[in-house]
């Protein structure tokens, strides 16, 4: 049975569809990943699953139940987590802490405990910071985790904020371009850490631009353009669909062939 | 009936006035991104040097452009001064840096001139006209003839010159307009200058019925901030609209409820229009791109 | 063990409040002390405020109103201590600040600012305009705290300026100690995450809103005790205390020591509590001095004092 349904999902922007009746499934250890040109509408997809945006129609379901316009925080309850495009990183708090924030929901507790520094107070900060430990040390930023957040590389933020995420310890998570500014190494690591994650049975939703990337983790790939789901299936298949490859393919080989020129 | 048009009539003539500090407080903001607690200050000055200008024998139309002129060149030196060298610190310092400088001017108005209440003659005679059974003093059309002016010059002057385009540009997009060659720093000039005209202006025609002193800036820079934050920060019609309402509101709740209390409605309206409209009236709905 | 950096602001603060008095050359400056204090106190709420959640209030005085008229009209209208009377002027705060927050803290920057401001506005009319309860402009008369002569009966013998220098030194002391707790708890991450990214502090769970009036409702307290201690050490108040210029005072305090910390607040209590009365002296001058030290400390000071020069001490260290 499938973890996350997307069932027909639209949104308008002033009388502009950028996402028109879209849909898919995603199970528990799959990964998905959602390509298309820039500008196909992926992040305002992400943006309506996520709860940031609420849909002008279609639903969300999360293991059966329908969590469409249900606020990010409550869907964080759920087990649903996610990374950002453009990185939205607490730049003022250091790394660790940026990935203790993850575990706000395992942490959390009354204001006044945390006030009067209560032991209950302190022995859920100790819990949390152990894990946030451990998970800096996962993606490898362990050695950076007393420097402030801003300091940080791009590839080293895109790790943290899939560190973040992991915090929750989702059922399903979000991935908007983990890879985007990131060297090949760094994509490498990335990947074995998406793959390793999805073995533990994690549901996840990638946008991705690294075709490489794509095409080598993911089960199941959607092709959106315009707002609309052209084709979906597994990359071998996908791949061929000539739609897609004049859709998508077709635009990168353009923008190839005039980077040739110039 | 007479009753509601005498309200209206002097409803319409202070919120002529907010609405132009307002428009003052829009500019600037438009320009730079700043809210300029300061801008009460120029109307101030506005009136002030006006009624220095005038006892030093100055005929009152000389003075009026003195006095506007002289502002402007105090808002030019406070963009160039304090506004200017801290590009890019964070909101709450350039309130702070807005509000030390409103009160370095009130200061410094004290100290030059006095601490005096004062009065500017009526441009054309203090003979109230009758007009619809209630009756409105020649000031009054003055003040409200003014705020038309402007915002018709200020319109004509942001859609159909060059230099009003490159302004509007750069509040749409900084670094768009930079790449597009619009020297930024110039705008701000010209946008701080523009407000502190603006500004001093509204307060040469207001002090012949109001009065003014060194320290009546702050109480306008409140209303003209409440007032363009009624109408949406940013929009040079909200200005106009969020000042006349305002205004309005005002003279209704001293009219029929308490004078004592005419703030507390005006701030109690917009508290309620934010509580609705969490962008003010015609503010644009923005949506977090993440 | 290593010293956490909590330890030191507090010890940085006893040993300033025990240090200070000798260097006073008249009781005058332990009244001056008091009033920094005081003001101290109100601005660690404004550090929790915009300082760990990134909320911007320009009517905090409100709150600081509240809490002074409850010490002048409590105990001669519900015949209750004047103490206990600034306990319950802090749960009418508390109160209050729940209501109004709800509402509010939905707008971002400059609109919270201006509806903040309307707020404290709205207190600040009621005091001087309910004369008959309030006493008006003019101001009213509040009872002794009684603690002195408490402290007397008991062999410690203060006299009334250092008996306040003492006792709000203690209540600040306390009150930075909460803060400081809170900055490094769940609650106080919970804010600084939302002060850094709102939308991403919602996907790791965090209910932004109930975050934000938890913060405001604390901060609203502590300017309620700062407004009520000030009326006890005055024995009397007027609604100034819970006008625009005051909200504005706080706000500039703290970021003019550097609205991040605990230690910056207290300094901004300090410069802007002792500059105006250095400056008497030159009254004239007073408004012009004040408004160019405001203006000159944030263009070349951004941080706030204490941050900056935080860096440059240890920028020279390494």
């Amino acid at each position: 049975m499938s973890l996350l349904s997307i069932e027909g999902l639209s949104i308008e922007f002033g009388g502009v569809r950028a996402v028109h009746d879209v849909s898919f499934n995603l199970k528990a250890g799959e990964i998905v990943s959602v390509i298309g040109p820039n500008g196909a509408g992926k992040t305002t997809l992400f943006n309506m699953i996520s709860g940031i945006y609420l849909p002008g129609s279609g639903k969300v379901m999360l293991d059966g139940e329908d969590v469409t316009g249900v606020a990010p925080h409550l869907l964080a309850r759920r087990g649903l987590s996610r990374t950002f495009q453009n990185l939205q990183i607490f730049q003022q708090m250091t790394v660790l802490e940026n990935a203790i924030a993850g575990y706000h929901l395992k942490e959390g507790g009354h204001v006044l405990a945390d006030m009067l520094n209560l032991p209950s107070s302190r022995k859920r900060a100790k819990a949390a910071t152990e894990g946030a430990h451990a998970l800096l040390e996962r993606v490898g930023l362990s050695r950076a985790a007393e420097q402030e957040a801003g300091n940080l590389s791009y590839g080293a933020l895109k790790r943290l904020e899939i560190a973040r995420a992991l915090a929750l310890s989702p059922r399903v998570l979000l991935l908007d371009e983990p890879a985007a500014g990131c060297n090949a190494v760094e994509t490498e690591e990335i990947d074995n850490l998406i793959a390793e994650v999805a073995r533990e049975g994690v549901a996840i939703l990638l946008v991705e631009h690294d075709m490489k990337l794509v095409m080598r983790i993911s089960n199941h790939l959607v092709v959106l353009d315009h707002g609309e789901k052209i084709a979906e299936g597994d990359p071998a298949t996908v791949s061929q669909n000539p739609d897609v490859i004049a859709a998508y393919l077709g635009t990168q080989a353009e923008e190839e062939a005039s980077h040739a020129h110039s | 009936m007479p009753e509601l048009m005498q309200f209206l009539f002097s409803g319409v003539t202070v919120g002529a006035v907010y609405a132009l500090v307002a428009l003052g407080f829009t500019i600037i903001y438009n320009a730079s991104d700043v809210v300029n607690f300061a801008q009460g200050e120029f109307a101030m000055l506005g009136g002030m040097i006006a009624v220095f200008a005038v006892s030093a024998g100055m005929p009152l139309p000389l003075a009026a452009v003195v006095a506007i002129i002289v502002t402007g060149l105090i808002g030019i030196g406070l963009n160039k001064l304090a506004i200017e060298p801290a590009r890019g610190a964070p909101v709450v310092s350039l309130i702070i840096i807005t509000i030390g400088a409103a009160i370095f001017i009130k200061g410094a108005t004290k100290l030059i001139f006095d601490k005096q209440l004062h009065r500017l003659p009526a441009f054309s005679g203090d003979t109230p006209i009758q007009l619809m059974g209630a009756t409105i003093l020649p000031q009054s059309l003055w003040v409200i003839a003014g705020a038309i002016g402007v915002f018709i010059g200020l319109w004509l002057f942001f859609t159909r010159t060059l230099i009003g385009r490159a302004v509007l540009a750069t509040s749409n997009n900084r670094l768009a307009a930079q790449l597009v060659g619009i020297n930024i720093k110039w705008v701000m000039t010209l946008a701080f200058s523009l407000s502190a005209a603006i500004g001093a202006l509204a307060g040469v025609l207001i002090t012949p019925i109001t009065l003014t002193s060194y320290d009546v800036g702050i109480a306008l820079a409140l209303k003209g901030f409440a007032a363009a934050m009624l109408g949406g920060m940013g929009n040079p019609k909200g200005a106009l609209v969020g000042g006349i309402v305002l205004g309005l509101l005002e003279a209704m709740t001293a009219g029929y409820i308490s004078s004592q209390y005419k703030d507390a409605a005006a701030f109690i309206v917009i508290l309620m229009v934010l509580f609705f409209m969490p962008q003010g009236l015609f503010g644009l709905k923005s949506t977090d791109r993440v | 063990m290593r010293i956490s950096s909590k330890q030191i602001t507090l010890l940085v603060l006893l040993a300033l409040i025990a240090v200070a008095p000798f260097f006073f050359p008249s009781s005058f400056y332990y009244r001056v002390g008091a009033l920094v204090f005081i003001n101290g106190l109100a601005v660690v709420g404004i550090v929790i405020l915009t300082g760990y959640a990134g909320q911007i209030s320009l009517g905090h005085a409100g709150f600081a109103g509240i809490g002074a008229y409850a010490c002048a009209l409590a105990p001669a209208h519900l015949g209750i201590h004047v103490g206990l009377a600034a306990i319950l002027g802090a749960l009418i705060s508390a109160v209050i600040a729940y209501l109004v927050g709800r509402p509010i803290l939905r707008l971002h920057g400059y609109y919270l600012g201006v509806a903040s401001l309307g707020f404290g506005i709205l207190v600040a009319m009621v005091l001087s305009n309910e004369g008959q309860l309030t006493g008006g402009p003019d101001g009213i008369a509040v009872n002794d705290l009684g603690l002195r002569s408490v402290l007397n009966d008991m062999g410690l013998s203060l006299t009334n300026s250092e008996f306040w220098y003492a006792f709000s030194g203690l209540t600040l002391v306390v009150g930075a100690w909460l803060a400081l707790n809170l900055y490094n708890s769940p609650t106080g991450r919970a804010w600084r995450a939302l002060h850094g990214s709102e939308v991403a502090a919602r996907t790791v769970g965090v209910d932004v809103a109930r975050l934000k009036l938890q913060a405001f409702v604390i901060s609203a307290v502590y300017a309620s005790i700062a407004g009520s201690l000030l009326a006890l050490q005055n024995r009397f108040i007027t609604p100034e205390v819970a006008g625009f210029m005051h909200s504005i005072e706080m706000v500039t305090m703290a970021v003019l020591g550097g609205v991040g910390s605990v230690l910056g607040a207290i300094f901004g209590a300090i410069i802007l509590t002792v500059l105006p009365q250095a400056l008497t002296v030159f009254a004239e001058h007073e408004m012009m001095v004040l408004g160019l030290v405001m203006m000159l400390v944030m263009i070349f000071m951004r941080e706030g004092v204490v941050p900056t020069l935080l860096r440059f001490f240890r920028g020279r260290g390494e």
